[in-house]
C-alpha cells in the first residue's frame, strides 16, 4: 500500500522533470533556461529522497544535501553573471 | 521499477548532452553541461554508488560551471 | 503504526502533485516572471512536503530530513530572487496584464548595461 502510493508520487515527480525539460529546450532566453534548471534540480532532491527510501540507506540523504548546496551555488553564479559580472 | 527510472534518466542525459553540443549560444551550452552532471549524479546514486555521486555532483556541476562562467566573464564580448 | 505510514505516503503524494503543478506552470505561463513565481514557489512547497512525508514514514531519518528541509527553505527563495533581479536588469519585457513594477522606481533605467 505504502509502496504503491510512493511509486505514484515518483511518477508525478518524473512528469514534473519532463515538463521543465521541455521548457529548457524551448525557452527563448537564457533566464527561462535558468529557471528550468532550478526547478529540475529542486525536483531531483525529492527523487533522491524516494531512492533513499526504496534502497533503505540513510547515507543517500547526504548526497541530497550536497546536491542542493551545489545547485544553489550554480544558480547564484549564473544569475550574477547575467546581471553584471561574476 | 528502478530500471524504468534509469532509462528515463539516461534519455534526459542524452537530450541535455545534445543540447550542450549543438546549441549556438555558449551560455546555454554551459548550463546544459551542468545539468548533465547533476542528472548523472542521480543515475550514479540509483546504481548504488553514493561516493561517486558526491564527487560527480561537486565536480561536474558546481566547480566546472563556476569556472566556465568565470572564464567567460574574463573574455566577455561587447555584443551579448 | 500502519496508519501513520499511510498518512506519510499521502503527504508525499501531495508534495509530488505540487511539483507536477510547478512543472505545468513553468510550461503554461506567458511571461518570465510568472514562470519564476509558478515554478519556484510550487517546487519549494512540493519538496518540503515530500521530504516531510518521508520523515513521517521512517522516524529514524527525521533529523537529517529536517536539515535538508531547512536548507531548501532557506536557499530556494534566494536563488529565485537572484534570477528575477538578473532578468529585470537584463530588460526582459513583462506581459501586458502586469500592472505593478516596484523595482523600477528605486533604480535607474532597466535594461541599460
Amino acid at each position: 500500500m505504502v509502496n504503491t502510493i510512493l511509486i505514484v508520487a515518483g511518477v508525478f515527480m518524473v512528469l514534473g522533470i519532463l515538463l521543465s525539460l521541455f521548457r529548457f529546450i524551448k525557452g527563448p532566453d537564457i533566464t527561462d533556461r535558468t529557471v528550468a534548471f532550478d526547478v529540475m534540480t529542486v525536483t531531483s532532491i525529492s527523487v533522491i529522497g524516494l531512492i533513499a527510501y526504496f534502497a533503505g540507506r540513510i547515507i543517500y540523504l547526504d548526497v541530497a544535501l550536497v546536491y542542493g548546496l551545489l545547485s544553489f551555488l550554480s544558480v547564484v553564479a549564473i544569475g550574477r553573471y547575467i546581471e553584471k559580472g561574476l | 521499477m528502478s530500471i524504468i527510472l534509469a532509462i528515463f534518466l539516461g534519455l534526459v542525459i542524452l537530450i541535455l548532452a545534445f543540447a550542450a553540443i549543438y546549441h549556438k549560444n555558449i551560455k546555454v551550452a554551459i548550463i546544459a553541461s551542468g545539468a548533465v552532471g547533476l542528472f548523472a549524479s542521480v543515475l550514479y546514486l540509483l546504481l548504488a554508488a553514493p561516493d561517486v555521486a558526491l564527487t560527480e555532483a561537486s565536480i561536474g556541476s558546481g566547480l566546472s560551471t563556476i569556472i566556465f562562467f568565470y572564464v567567460l566573464n574574463k573574455i566577455r564580448q561587447s555584443n551579448d | 503504526m500502519e496508519t501513520l505510514e499511510i498518512i506519510g505516503a499521502l503527504v508525499t503524494l501531495l508534495g509530488s502533485i505540487f511539483i507536477f503543478l510547478g512543472g505545468l506552470g513553468i510550461v503554461r505561463m506567458p511571461d518570465l516572471f510568472n514562470r519564476i513565481q509558478a515554478g519556484t514557489k510550487a517546487s519549494t512547497l512540493g519538496t518540503i512536503l515530500s521530504l516531510f512525508g518521508l520523515a513521517i514514514i521512517n522516524e529514524a531519518w527525521i533529523w537529517k530530513l529536517l536539515v535538508i528541509i531547512f536548507f531548501v527553505l532557506i536557499t530556494n527563495p534566494v536563488s529565485s530572487n537572484v534570477i528575477s533581479r538578473a532578468a529585470h536588469f537584463r530588460g526582459i519585457k513583462m506581459t501586458d496584464k502586469t500592472v505593478a513594477d516596484l523595482l523600477v522606481d528605486k533604480s535607474n533605467k532597466p535594461g541599460e548595461e
